[in-house]
């Protein structure tokens, strides 16, 4: 066609001499590709690499560190490869009992906020309703505040109705159930937007009560995102610190031990228990992932 | 193939014509409220109203023997600015830094996983997420090995002479990185680094790479492309992974107890400080924790009047 | 020109609309529409529709996306509440009812197969959901219905898109609903196996007898499997027929411009004698049969479909009776393979008629007209139908419109 050919011979004339783009496109000539080639092609892998090592360096040196015994009171430095800590790790202190506490508030807590934090993340994606801007912003400062003023303000306000005499194990949980919350919403939330509004209607297309379609249909495939966040909630309150430093009255969480301990000494036991935990996480997600690449298979 | 004459039952008997479904409508406007409820109550109960009585701290005097009485002592708040307002500086400085540091590094990293990572994607986000459910405490204290006077790290830079210069404009601290402000910086980036990739990484996974070849096919070199068409569509990940960063930053001192040295105090070391250590710092405390709290609200407010609460969640 | 009051016509139905009714305890289930309009907001998506699809037939919504044709549907699987009107089912009443009420299925665009359940499970959800514990020999039946038998315990993502349309389809089916619903089931599909599709859900619909209530934007799919076409426009019913009435003998030009292509042209009736309309168009003389014509006075669109035209370079050769326009420039031919296709460019504006009428030819040997010829064109007049001349010339024919040409062989 004309038109077709015109457009084309207008298009070539077009061609840009644009300063900023350097030279106008011209034929790809080959040349001998160097060394300098590579890095440009990979600069941007070679660069994740190594934030990668960045990221994952303590991992690996805690996961060493456990092995070693050290001289003196802090296990910073290495001195000579030894099983002992793992052999012993309950040895220093009451590391486990304190460990036992950290997990069973972890599992309060977790139980707690992803019912609760569940409930609020069908509330906010599946309704319309006048108060969702102030909602919306209640929910997301807990995740962006310094834990400090949370810390802080649970103090008070503990301090002021029951006195710092009841602070302990709830005071705890109650602190932690709060900051979980918004990520519980956070990641439910997000698995409920991926979903498909058509399987609902058609639940109900084919005699599904709404009771029917929520437990046969709805609930089984949001279940990935509630079990993400209860992990989530069930690390985030064990690791925590500084909540728990405001809210524990005489209670001593993991947590709290080390931070306390780092002052005076650093044993290899907490590298070891450190380690443990990585490697049970570690474990589940990997068998996480080998399940449903197995479930795939079968079919 | 005959026709089929398969009887599977009479379909459930429909409801009796004439009777509206006016109780149901009511009901259904009411579910929100009701799953929400707890939620609600548990933030306001211990989020909200914390902050309130914060403030009320915050204007009182006293000791923890004579007790604490509400005497509108305003003066509060000037004594701690005076005290500490050095500890602030730097609490801000510190999460500057940390923040643009952690923008540099979550960026590419974020880029590289979401357009280079094809079938690994989900594996390498968990490598960035996952190290961040062992304790922290326990990954801070193995900074403390990995930047030891006797380690790579240090040598390395001493080598380098490196450490001469960040000494002279006082980063370091003579040949050592530990116990000073730039170990504590490293410390933040590190802690700080996922909460910064997440948001970047959700943001650009939504980007259609085909988007990348349109640039290319209309002259961008991959650098321009870059900033005329990835970045601007990925500004909602920026903005979002600089708040998850930045606030809580500034309140973050377990890093510059850990890695830091007395010179390098941060403002969360000075609250804990005066609650803990001092029985009459209680509402000065509370005075330096409300300052803390409005920048924080500040912040929150001035962004969601620019981009909405939509996108908060 | 409001909209009719419109019954399908009985005739086309099937031949075993009869013994659905019989086996359905409901008895007669003709699916009636009353006065249906639906709202949202100041939009008004479907506008006091009326219509009654007899058991048993196979029956097409059609239009343009945002026609209501989809709203329409969703009204009468319940999944969507009128604003006003009324749906029956028969005797009874169902526009309150719940969709898990209603004895309607739908086989959604998207098919919409639960993932976190296998084949088996899809089809069989509801049948567990009204009851029945031992569904598995009517699953096994209906899977190899849908010559699926062997993909039972599969998941929906290890199908192809073929396969998810025909387990959706089964997973309807199996319910026996009164009224099948499909809701653009084929727009997915690539067009050979959607050309199967067709052909696969027609004979379904044969052999079970159900009534299916089909929406598409296609027209040929629609043409292709419907007894009964209604075209839908802004919320209204256009016309309502079958097929061949409303390719034939369209009532407005929307319906003309909407199924395939047509020629439509302005002009003056100047007489009208017996069964025989005359025009004048531009100066040129044409006569139409009164009983295609919707007015006999005044202004009139008279319009021709391509493939009833003929070319001609000399007025010997045209057959004597036939309308002629003069006057025409060829200014494209494509050669289709089966026939081809040429824009003549007549010497009027665009506002009296088409600019460039087309005309296509079945390419039985006769020699190929080359851009730049001028020709006559001429056609029986019988084949001519007449339109009220006071509508828009270019209703329906919106090239954003996915309406596929109807293929040019005669």
């Amino acid at each position: 066609m004309s038109a077709l050919t015109a457009s084309t011979d207008a298009a070539a004339s077009l061609a840009p001499t644009d300063r900023a783009s350097g030279k106008a496109p011209a034929a790809r000539t080959s040349r001998r590709r160097g060394p300098l080639d590579w890095v440009r092609a990979h600069a941007l892998a070679t660069t994740a690499v190594l934030i990668f090592v960045f990221l994952l360096a303590p991992n690996v040196v805690m996961f060493v560190m456990s092995f070693n015994a050290p001289v003196g009171k802090y296990n910073y430095i290495w001195h000579q490869f030894s099983t002992d800590a793992w052999r012993h790790p309950c040895q220093v202190g009451d590391i486990c009992q304190h460990m036992g506490l950290s997990l069973e508030i972890g599992v309060v807590a977790m139980i707690a906020s992803t019912i609760l934090g569940t409930m609020a993340a069908f509330a906010m994606s599946r309704h319309r309703f006048r108060a969702r801007p102030a909602v919306n912003v209640l929910l997301f400062l807990p995740m962006a505040a310094p834990e400090i003023i949370m810390g802080a303000t649970l103090l008070t306000l503990f301090f002021s109705t029951i006195g710092s005499g009841s602070m302990g194990f709830w005071t705890i949980v109650i602190g932690h159930i709060m900051f979980c919350l918004s990520y519980v919403v956070v990641t439910v939330k997000s698995r409920l937007a991926g979903l498909d509004p058509t399987l609902e209607k058609a639940a109900q297309d084919l005699y599904a009560t709404p009771r029917q379609t929520f437990l046969k249909v709805t609930l089984p495939l949001v279940a990935p995102g509630i079990a993400a966040a209860a992990l989530l909630s069930f690390a985030l309150s064990v690791d925590d610190y500084i909540v728990t430093k405001y809210t524990a009255g005489d209670q001593i969480t993991f947590p709290l031990y080390v931070y306390g301990a780092v002052q005076r000494s650093v044993p290899t036991q907490i590298d070891v228990i450190g380690s443990m935990m990585m490697l049970v996480t570690m474990t589940g997600i990997a068998g996480m992932l080998v399940l449903g690449r197995l479930r795939a298979r079968r079919r | 193939m005959s026709a089929q004459t398969v009887n599977v039952g009479v379909p459930p008997a429909p409801k009796p014509i004439g009777e509206p479904d006016l109780p149901e409508r009511r009901k259904r406007n009411r579910l929100p409220y009701l799953l929400l409820a707890p939620t609600l109550l548990w933030l306001i109960i211990f989020f909200v109203v914390p902050i309130f009585t914060s403030v009320s701290a915050s204007v009182q005097e006293g000791s923890l023997d004579q007790g604490y009485a509400l005497t509108w002592r305003w003066a509060n708040f000037s004594d701690g600015w005076s005290q500490y307002n050095g500890q602030f500086g730097r609490s801000l400085l510190f999460a500057f830094l940390c923040t643009v540091f952690c923008l540099l590094m979550g960026y590419p990293l974020a880029y590289f996983i979401a357009f280079k990572g094809g079938r690994w994607k989900t594996l390498l986000m968990a490598l960035v997420i996952v190290p961040s459910f062992t304790s922290f405490l326990i990954r801070t204290i193995a900074w403390k090995t990995i930047l030891s006077d006797n380690g790579v790290v240090v040598h390395v830079l001493n080598d380098l002479h490196v450490l001469n210069f960040t000494s002279a404009i006082g980063f370091t601290v003579g040949n050592h990185v530990l116990a000073s402000p730039a170990a504590v910086v490293c410390g933040m980036v590190y802690n700080f680094l996922p909460f910064t990739v997440l948001p970047l990484y959700t943001s650009l996974e939504k980007i259609d790479p085909r988007l990348h070849e349109a640039g290319a096919d209309l002259y961008c070199s991959p650098l321009t492309t870059w900033r005329r068409v990835t970045l601007p569509l990925s500004m909602p990940g920026v903005v979002g992974g600089t708040l998850l960063t930045f606030i809580p930053a500034v309140g973050d001192y377990v890093n510059a107890q850990l890695l830091g040295n007395p010179n390098t105090l941060v403002i969360g070391q000075s609250i804990e400080h005066e609650f803990l250590q001092d029985s009459t710092g209680y509402p000065l405390a509370s005075a330096l924790s409300v300052i803390l709290m409005a920048a924080t609200l500040a912040i929150v407010l001035l962004y969601v009047k620019k981009a909405g609460t939509e996108d908060l969640l | 020109m409001a909209m009719n009051m419109a019954t399908a016509d009985a005739g086309t139905g099937t031949g075993t609309g009869a013994n659905a009714g019989a086996d359905n305890p409901a008895g007669g289930s003709d699916l009636r529409l009353e006065r249906i309009t639906k709202r949202f907001g100041a939009f008004t998506a479907v506008d006091d529709v009326s219509l009654t699809i007899p058991q048993g037939s196979f029956f097409a919504l059609l239009g343009a996306s945002g026609c209501g044709k989809t709203t329409t549907l969703r009204m009468v699987s319940g999944l969507e509440d009128p604003t006003h009107g009324r749906i029956f089912l028969g005797e009874r009443e169902v526009t309150d009812l719940k969709p898990y009420k209603r004895p309607v299925n739908t086989v959604f665009q998207n098919y919409a197969l639960f993932p976190h359940m296998d084949i088996f499970e899809n089809v069989a959800f509801g049948l567990r959901r009204r009851g029945i514990k031992d569904v598995k020999p009517q699953v096994e039946q209906m899977l190899d219905l849908v010559e699926l038998g062997h993909l039972a315990r599969r998941k929906p993502a290890q199908l192809s898109g073929g396969q998810q349309q025909r387990v959706a389809v089964a997973r309807a089916l199996i319910n026996q609903p009164q009224v099948l619903l499909l809701d653009e089931p084929l727009g997915a599909l690539d067009l050979k196996l959607r050309r199967q599709m067709q052909i696969e859900l027609k004979r379904i619909q044969t052999e079970v007898g159900l009534t299916f209530v089909h929406v598409t934007h296609d027209q040929e799919e629609a043409m292709t499997m419907a007894d009964t076409i209604a075209v839908m426009n802004a919320g209204r019913i256009e016309q309502l027929g079958s097929p061949a009435d409303l390719y034939e003998n369209p009532v407005s030009t929307f319906v003309a411009n909407f199924l395939g292509q047509s020629n439509l042209i302005i002009g003056e009736v100047t007489a009208k004698d017996g069964d025989t309309i005359t025009l004048d168009a531009q100066g040129q003389r044409l006569t139409l049969p009164a009983a295609r014509s919707r007015i006999d006075s005044g202004r009139i669109i008279a319009g021709v479909r391509p493939e009833k035209v003929s070319l001609a370079t000399d007025a010997a050769r045209i057959p004597n009776g036939h309308n002629v326009l003069t006057g025409g420039v060829v200014s494209d031919a494509s050669f289709i393979g089966v026939s081809t296709q040429y824009l003549v460019k007549m010497p009027w504006g665009s506002q009296v008629g088409c600019e460039e009428m087309s005309v296509f030819e079945q390419n039985a040997g006769q020699e190929i007209h080359r851009p730049g010829t001028q020709v006559l064109l001429h056609w029986d007049p019988t084949q001519t139908f007449g339109l009220d001349g006071a509508q828009d010339l270019d209703a329906g024919s919106d090239p954003d419109d996915e309406a596929s040409d109807v293929g040019a062989a005669a």
